[in-house]
């Protein structure tokens, strides 16, 4: 957390904020991670990156909350503003994150490192490039369970192969000295698992965790995190830009896009009532495995803007097709607030309910 | 689909038939083996057999899909094919004309004929070149003056690929990964090439982005009259653009079929692992899935493959000859050539073998729908994968790792043999225990 | 094996090259040994004594023999012995070489041992805290101060230091370690200045790319304290080129620090190549030289050792 960080008081951000699910007052909620108007900003020479631009999202524990969006649109950000991994003086925190009652933006650093790998825990892309090459996956395993836990090494080492043995990794005794080169990608990913779960943590975040694997490895990577999950009951963040991969796990989905939440809701509800026009591009965009289609694609035009110069009003509306659709050049102007549309469904765009209800039965399902 | 797909759907059907136009590409029996050399002399002590053995045709005007995981060959193909890597053995014909062995000289007039597009938007441009100069270069290459001056073409081939014209002096870092990508369409299209080879065209781009590219592929394909040969991991992707299709593991062919043929009814146990693993983007289906197969473990050292069927080590349907006896590419249905002696959704190619004992596989049920009962079919697999017999195995995987560095370079011999001693060395270390 | 090979590469090449490059004949090597006026019969039966007429090979057989044996030499009606290892003879100053190197090897030791232990700690010490505080004042005070003492030459520092604190004499430590360390402070000080200047910068540029590495985000990630990150992550991965370099400036350092000895006036190996150099005596020369290829060649190897300690990925392939 940067000294910046620290300086700016939560509460007057929130204050201003546009909080669409409440919270009680005391923080005392039922909710295990909840983010509110979190903001992400980095100094840089060009100008202010604003990487994160007030996203706020809640995750019950046992759940998992799948969170979309394409290179840029500030969803891995988000999550090491969660883990409190922004460590570049350049970087501005702003808003508030709960987790489990806790606050972590006006915590100190001390207290956010001490819940980092015990209370929350987080897994990366590329687990060749996470796991450190001088040391044995056994010692950087042992390692993580003896920041946070006073035990012996040889209990710590018992502990290592107990979960090395968990996440399905052969003769977990003789691997537990390996070097991370040794293993193949999928058992790197198996062991960086082991890894951010040996301190039981109640959330777990996911960033692109299968992104860098083989499709058939990528299955059994998330059938081992959703029987995890299931075992430990934690909350689960996974991140990915492959609709694909959430739809086979996530409860809840949030669409980001330049730094922005457009859209939020039951994975139920997004894939199949979607309410943000640049969601039903992400969808017209995929090819599908599961149905013959010859019909063209429907992509997106144009590209994700600068998060230097995000375009005003709705920073999607130099590529929406709808962006006309509302009176008063308002896309251009204004910029949307997350408005729901139903229960826990929740989306950002300017357009009445009714317009876009018109839009997705009349022109966006049919060719999907 | 468009008209020209439809004409080489039927042409393909036609040419199952035996009959039907000339294969623009002829490949029988291609072998690319990368030596590990070891010590000072580089005594040969293995080879990482990258592509063993294929045989396909690419006809006129369709688009073959190859698809595979990685290190299975398919980046190794594609070089060998565009000839940018020699083969070890076999014959590529262009045209009716045999190029496998041509000189530098003598396949530069071939070369604008085969073309390629390559994964990295941002590696395969030369910074320091403007955009004009990058698309221009073929032109001079070849000693080709275009009607209207090269300017003029290259102006109008970025306009054919959807960039501005005016952008002809710009640099590579001033584009977004979608529209390098374009430009690099646009330099392999400058010679009017008959075949581009793209090798994962689209995997580096965003999702919004990839569904440009795709399109603009297919739209260059009606109005060019192109052939392709598109390479990719993504099974979406490959649905999505390829008339037919051929599926790789571990340097051969397993499969090779009609697009509908492959997806609806796929014949190798392998092709079907391979498609159940991939997520729906559909939620509702998360608790219909009851036959997803997981597959156990990592794919095999391609130094030292499996005898007899390559995927034996990982099938649920292997007996005693797929480990002794290699099955040939044969076709079992019209337009669907398999390489299996158990073929799914087929006759089995040698029934009443015995079984080879392996717990490779467990299929599991629907996970989210009764989590009970979800536990208990999913126990297996975690046991199956700790319980696993084959100490080498995961070494294995890390060779197989290493290997496919040796597809990713354009200079055969130096880098491949660098992959080849990271390789040897693993083995080493495999060998120890 | 591979160690042997190349000590005994070396020692050809040197033994092959070094009179040539000197631009001597053979006759002119063999005057010198034969006073003002020299007869040419004189020059022949020298020739012969010393062997200069028999075929290379075997001058390098009798050369290397030499080292491991011993050798005698027919100068004038004695036989002269020169015990094993016989580094060559030198014929000016009627001496064997190797006894000189000896005398003269604990004071290049020295010298580099001590600077080698400065200049690490504080080049190490200051490249981390630069890398750390990227930006700051004390970074660019420190890259500012390694910069000049990158650029400043040894004869300006070493005399700088010598007009402000005056010399003292080499003291062996046997005789007394306190004075030893108090006779070489200065020298020390001078070579370290040169080389912690540089190591600030090497290890600043190395830890600035190892800090940004993904596996230092996960050590993070796992809540580890900055320090054991920065310490146990960070500076392990980035030390590993540094020991590849200082292998190479160790070991050249101890074939003799030549400028720094000169300046202090001290016997070292690096003095005694510049004499004999100046009296244009072969046999010193090449004495010197085959040492010092020869620490090349172990600090090499000591190099590759640690490497492969130091990461796993070394040790396996």
């Amino acid at each position: 957390m940067s000294e910046a960080s620290k300086k700016d008081s939560p509460a007057q951000d929130a204050a201003k904020g546009s909080v669409p699910a409440p919270r009680d007052a005391s923080g005392d909620t039922k909710e295990f991670l909840s983010v509110r108007n979190l903001s992400v900003h980095f100094d840089t020479d060009d100008g202010l990156v604003k990487s994160v631009d007030g996203v706020s999202f809640d995750l019950k524990a046992g759940q998992t909350l799948g969170i979309v969006g394409e290179s840029g649109s500030g969803k891995s950000v988000t999550s090491l503003g969660i883990m409190g991994l922004h460590t570049s003086e350049r970087a501005r925190i702003k808003g508030e994150i709960w987790l489990d009652g806790e606050e972590l933006i006006g915590a100190g650093p001390e207290r956010v490192r001490k819940l980092r790998g015990q209370k929350m825990a987080m897994i990366f892309q590329d687990p060749l490039s996470a796991l450190h090459p001088y040391y044995s996956i056994g010692a950087q395993i042992v390692e993580a369970h003896r920041v946070h836990h006073k035990v012996d090494k040889k209990a710590a080492k018992k502990r290592a192969i107990e979960m090395l043995d968990r996440v399905g990794i052969p003769e977990p005794h003789r691997r537990y000295e390996d070097f991370p080169h040794q293993f193949s990608g999928g058992m790197r990913q198996r062991a960086m698992i082991a890894m951010a779960l040996v301190n039981n943590p109640q959330l777990l975040i996911a960033d692109e965790p299968t992104t860098a694997l083989d499709v058939t490895v990528q299955a059994q990577i998330l059938d081992l995190i959703r029987d995890l999950q299931k075992e430990f009951g934690s909350a689960v963040v996974m991140i990915t830009h492959d609709l694909g991969v959430v739809a086979e796990i996530a409860d809840s989905l949030l669409v980001m896009y330049a730094g922005r939440c457009i859209e939020r809701g039951s994975a139920e509800k997004v894939f199949y009532q979607p309410q943000h026009p640049y969601t039903w591009g992400l969808l017209g965009s995929m090819p599908r495995i599961d149905r013959e289609q010859t019909e063209r694609l429907v992509p997106v035009k144009g590209s994700p803007p600068s998060l230097i110069n995000v375009p005003s009003g709705c920073a999607f509306n130099p590529r929406c097709p709808y962006a006309d659709v509302p009176a008063d050049n308002i896309t251009r102007t204004e910029r949307p607030e997350l408005k729901m549309v139903s229960d826990g469904h929740y989306s950002a765009c300017h357009m009445s309910r009714e317009q876009r209800e018109k839009i997705w039965t009349e022109e966006i399902a049919p060719k999907l | 689909m468009t008209d020209l797909k439809k004409k080489a759907a039927e042409a393909s059907a036609a040419q199952s038939d035996g009959s039907g136009p000339e294969p623009l590409l002829k490949v029988s029996g291609l072998v690319k083996h990368f030596p590990i050399t070891k010590g000072v002399l580089k005594r040969k002590v293995g080879a990482v057999q990258a592509v063993d053995g294929l045989s396909f045709d690419v006809r006129p005007g369709e688009t073959l899909g190859v698809v595979g995981e990685s290190g299975c060959g398919k980046s190794t193909m594609g070089r060998l094919v565009t000839r940018l890597l020699e083969p070890t053995g076999g014959t590529i014909e262009f045209q009716g004309k045999d190029i496998t062995h041509l000189s530098a000289g003598r396949l530069r007039p071939m070369r604008r004929d085969i073309q390629m597009i390559f994964q990295d938007p941002y590696g395969s441009l030369n910074p320091r070149h403007t955009v004009g100069g990058i698309v221009g270069t073929p032109f001079r290459l070849q000693g080709v003056t275009p009607e209207g001056g090269v300017k003029r073409e290259v102006q109008r081939l970025l306009e054919l690929v959807g960039l501005n014209p005016e952008h002809y002096n710009r640099y590579p870092h001033e584009f977004s990964g979608g529209q390098r990508q374009r430009i690099g369409i646009a330099r392999a299209l400058a010679l009017k090439p008959k075949l581009v080879v793209a090798d994962e065209p689209v995997s580096a781009l965003d999702v919004s982005i990839q569904a440009q590219v795709v399109n603009l592929l297919d739209d260059l394909q009606d109005e060019l009259g192109l052939t392709y040969m598109i390479i990719a991991h993504d099974l979406s992707v490959i649905r999505h653009v390829s008339d037919r299709i051929a599926v790789m593991y571990l340097g051969k062919i397993v499969e090779l079929a009609d697009r509908t043929s492959l997806y609806e009814a796929p014949m190798h146990p392998y092709t079907k692992a391979l498609m159940s693993a991939v997520p729906v983007p559909d939620p509702r289906r998360r608790g219909a899935k009851s036959d997803r197969i997981l597959l156990r473990g990592d794919v095999p050292s391609p130094i030292s493959p499996p005898t007899g069927c390559r995927f034996h080590t990982r099938c649920w349907k292997a007996t005693q000859i797929c480990k002794t006896t290699e099955p040939p590419l044969i076709q079992l249905k019209t337009g669907h050539q398999v390489a299996c002696h158990h073929p799914e959704n087929g006759e089995d190619q040698a029934p009443g073998d015995a079984p080879l004992v392996t717990d490779a596989i467990t299929v599991t049920s629907a996970p989210a729908a009764e989590p009970a009962e979800a536990d208990k079919a999913d126990e297996p697999v975690a046991e199956t994968a700790t319980e696993s017999p084959k100490a080498g195995e995961a070494e294995g995987a890390a060779e197989a790792e290493e290997a496919p560095k040796a597809e990713d370079t354009p200079k055969p011999d130096a880098e491949s043999a660098d992959a080849g001693d990271a390789a040897a060395g693993d083995a080493e270390g495999g060998s120890r225990e | 094996m591979l160690l042997l090979l190349v000590v005994s590469a070396v020692t050809f090449a040197i033994f092959f090259l070094v009179p040539r490059l000197g631009g001597q004949t053979l006759d002119s090597m063999a005057a010198q040994y034969v006073g003002k006026s020299p007869d040419p019969d004189v020059i022949a039966a020298v020739k012969k004594n010393l062997g200069l007429d028999q075929p290379l090979y075997l001058q390098y057989w009798h050369f290397v023999k030499g080292i491991v044996v011993g050798a005698e030499y027919q100068f004038g009606p004695d036989p002269v012995t020169c015990n094993a290892p016989c580094f060559g003879y030198s014929f000016k100053t009627h001496t064997e070489i190797w006894p000189q190197i000896v005398d003269r090897i604990p004071v290049t030791l020295s010298l580099a041992v001590g600077a080698a232990v400065i200049w690490v700690v504080s080049g190490v010490a200051i490249g981390v805290v630069s890398a750390l505080k990227r930006g700051s004042v004390f970074d660019r005070l420190s890259m500012g101060v390694a910069l000049a003492g990158v650029s400043l030459p040894m004869f300006f520092t070493g005399l700088a230091v010598l007009a402000l604190f005056g010399n003292g004499e080499y003291v062996p430590f046997a005789d007394s370690p306190l004075e030893w360390a108090g006779s070489l402070v200065l020298p020390w000080c001078t070579l370290a200045l040169l080389y912690s200047a540089l190591y600030a910068r090497l290890t600043r540029a190395g830890m600035l790319e190892t800090m940004g590495e993904d596996y230092i985000r996960t050590a993070r990630a796992k809540g580890l304290q900055e320090r054991k990150v920065v310490v146990k992550h960070g500076l392990r991965a980035a030390l590993t080129p540094i020991i590849t370099i200082f292998g190479m400036d160790f070991a050249l350092l101890l074939g003799g620090a030549v400028i720094t000895e000169t300046v202090f006036s001290f016997q070292g190996m690096g003095a005694f190549a510049i004499k004999g150099v100046t009296e244009a005596d072969l046999p010193k020369v090449m004495g010197v030289t085959l040492v010092a290829a020869f620490f090349i060649v172990i600090c090499n190897l000591l190099v590759d050792l640690v490497y492969a300690a130091i990461d796993p990925r070394v040790r396996l392939s």
